[in-house]
């Protein structure tokens, strides 16, 4: 069995002369759930559709399952499930028909692609809507569709380009569920997503880019601690004093509009210092997470 | 070396996938080329046809409503081919992206374009032996050179589909298909020899006329239909071929080029 299953090195996309992927280096391993983060428009849609065989890269080198992907995308292909960022189920078919016509493209006979779309279907709590025209769905029933169908060539490595987006909560906690009962199966997952809970949630490690290059790469609580600390305090109210109050004990600090922000490792003693000496401050203090490393790293200026 | 590396037999699971669709509805879809040569029997022939009479045809005088019989079935052949492989297609890869779907699986683009075409062409073959249905209730094919119709169908449907292809690989948006419409589809409607004989039209007409695919594919017909045949039976043969070897690569050039990006 081979321990990576996607080794990407120095991958560079151009749409003319728009760089979308700039010399970028990453491995996917076996069994885990990689993710790509990022604002829009950073590159992460390029990148894994350079992977999944749909868009020739300009430049690097590329291996899935071991193969190069320039010289054996078809057989990549019949190992792979994707989910694209677009939901395109077939709109002609039903649900229950939309995974056997699909299994067809596999060459799966009909039998057992019967037997897989129903078994699908069930894992994504979808059965009883196996009769139904995808138009009659809602969108978190689409998208479990959608995952349904990219399994049904019992793929070993799933790819999801941002799956939740669009979702309420609810349909998000469960398709969630149902990715974690996949990765527990062994299944080599790698998504995109610009949502950070669904990033520290489902990711074992992941990289974040930003204008088609690295910014960073690690476990979700590493990057955490390694960029931010372990908490952070919070101030709302009288910038300026308090500011200054920072900067007197060299605490480093971010400033973002009418709020003041300190990462570091511990937090209680100077939250309460804080909240001694501006009781009107409004200051809090909570754990520190992954949207806090991807704003810092990323910057907060909105992207075009 | 293989010419088409990128073509398996795969290609008729897209075939099969537009297949299942049709036969979902295949009732509806069957009433348009069931009906509408009764119709244009019944106009042209019994309301025309006695103002018209007889038309000359090799050397015979033949009835209006024998001569234009096997044009109306060309007629439906490229509409059907053209139609499917243009709005539909487009509606397919555009709207509801469903080659980006395909495009993921072990299918290649080549196969996908090549499975709509031949699709086109075999919807075209279905609406042909519909018509025939109809029409022989008239009694206006002879059999058994009748049917060659089918076979007929299916090259012009290839030649059709293949245009209509090469279309949807080039139009930015769905309205402008008006444009190879009104300015292909429609000229060789009305001028392909379908209505009136080619002879009937002045030197330059004719020999544009010769140079339209439909122009060939109505003279086909119509020596099945009635079954006889003369050496323009050849070259139209030779020249429909021709068409679908020079259209068939071309869209799926034209469409792995619009596709793969
Ligand atoms: N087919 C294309 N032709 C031209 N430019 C493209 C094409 N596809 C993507 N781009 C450009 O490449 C850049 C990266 O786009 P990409 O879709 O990969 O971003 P993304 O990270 O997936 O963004 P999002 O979060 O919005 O989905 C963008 O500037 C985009 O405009
Ligand atoms: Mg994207």
């Amino acid at each position: 069995m081979i321990d990576i299953v996607v080794e990407a090195k120095n991958l560079r996309k151009t749409f003319g002369g728009l760089v979308a992927v700039d010399d970028l280096s990453f491995s996917v391993m076996t069994g885990e759930c990689f993710g790509i983060l990022g604002p829009n428009g950073a590159g992460k849609t390029s990148t894994i559709k350079m992977i999944y065989a749909f868009s020739p890269p300009s430049g690097g080198t590329l291996n899935v399952l071991g193969m190069d992907i320039s010289r054996h995308a078809r057989a990549i292909k019949a190992k792979i499930g994707v989910c694209q960022q677009e939901n395109n189920l077939d709109p002609d078919l039903t649900v229950l028909k939309n995974l056997e016509v699909f299994a067809s493209y596999f060459n799966i006979p009909a039998a057992e692609a019967k037997r897989r779309s129903r078994e699908l279907l069930e894992l994504m709590a979808m059965e009883g809507r196996a009769a139904s025209k995808p138009v009659e769905l809602s969108g978190g029933m689409i998208r479990r569709v959608v995952v349904a169908r990219a399994l049904i060539n019992r793929p070993e490595l799933l790819i999801l380009d941002e799956p939740t987006t669009g979702l309420d909560p609810q349909s998000r906690h469960q398709l969630w569920e149902r990715l974690d009962v996949l990765k527990h199966n062994g299944l080599s997952i790698l998504l995109t997503t610009h949502n950070m809970d669904e990033a520290a949630r489902l990711c074992d490690r992941l990289i974040i880019v930003d204008r088609g290059r690295l910014v960073v790469e690690g476990r979700p609580p590493e990057l955490v601690r390694r960029h931010v600390g372990r908490h952070i305090i919070e101030i709302t109210d009288h910038n300026e004093p308090v500011r200054a109050f920072l900067r007197e004990r060299n605490v480093p600090f971010e400033s973002v509009g009418h709020r003041t922000l300190v990462g570091l490792e511990n937090g209680e003693e100077l939250c309460g210092r804080i909240k001694e000496r501006f009781p009107d401050a409004a200051c809090t203090m909570r754990m520190a997470n992954l949207e806090d490393v991807f704003l810092r790293l990323t910057g907060r200026e909105l992207r075009e | 070396m293989k010419l088409y590396p990128d073509i398996s037999l795969r290609l008729f699971r897209v075939w099969q996938r537009n297949l299942i669709v049709y036969m979902q509805s295949w009732k509806v879809r069957s009433l348009p080329p069931l009906l509408e040569p009764i119709f244009y029997l019944v106009a042209f022939g019994v309301g025309l046809g006695s103002l018209v009479g007889g038309v000359r045809y090799a050397g015979e005088e033949i009835s209006y409503t024998r001569f234009i019989a096997p044009a109306l079935i060309a007629i439906t052949v490229m509409n059907n081919a053209f139609f499917e492989n243009s709005y539909a297609s487009f509606v397919r890869m555009y709207y509801q992206k469903t080659f980006d779907a395909m495009m993921t699986t072990p299918l290649t683009v080549q196969e996908i374009i090549a499975g709509e075409i031949l699709w086109g062409a075999t919807k075209a073959v279905i609406a042909t032996a519909i018509m025939m249905a109809a029409i022989s209730v008239f009694g206006l094919i002879s059999f058994p050179e009748g049917l060659l119709l089918l076979p007929i169908a299916f090259l012009g449907g290839l030649a059709f589909g293949g245009a209509g292809m090469i279309c949807t690989a080039l139009v930015p948006n769905i309205e402008i298909f008006n444009l190879p419409i009104f300015l292909f589809i429609t000229p060789m409607f009305l001028f392909g020899g379908t209505f009136f004989p080619l002879e009937s039209l002045p030197d330059w007409g004719r020999t544009t006329a010769v140079f339209l695919p439909l122009t060939h594919l109505v003279n086909l017909s119509r020596s099945s239909a009635i079954g006889r045949s003369d050496a323009s039976v050849i070259t139209g043969l030779a020249y429909l071929v021709l068409f679908v070897s020079a259209s068939f690569p071309t869209a799926l050039y034209l469409m792995r080029r619009r596709l793969i990006k």
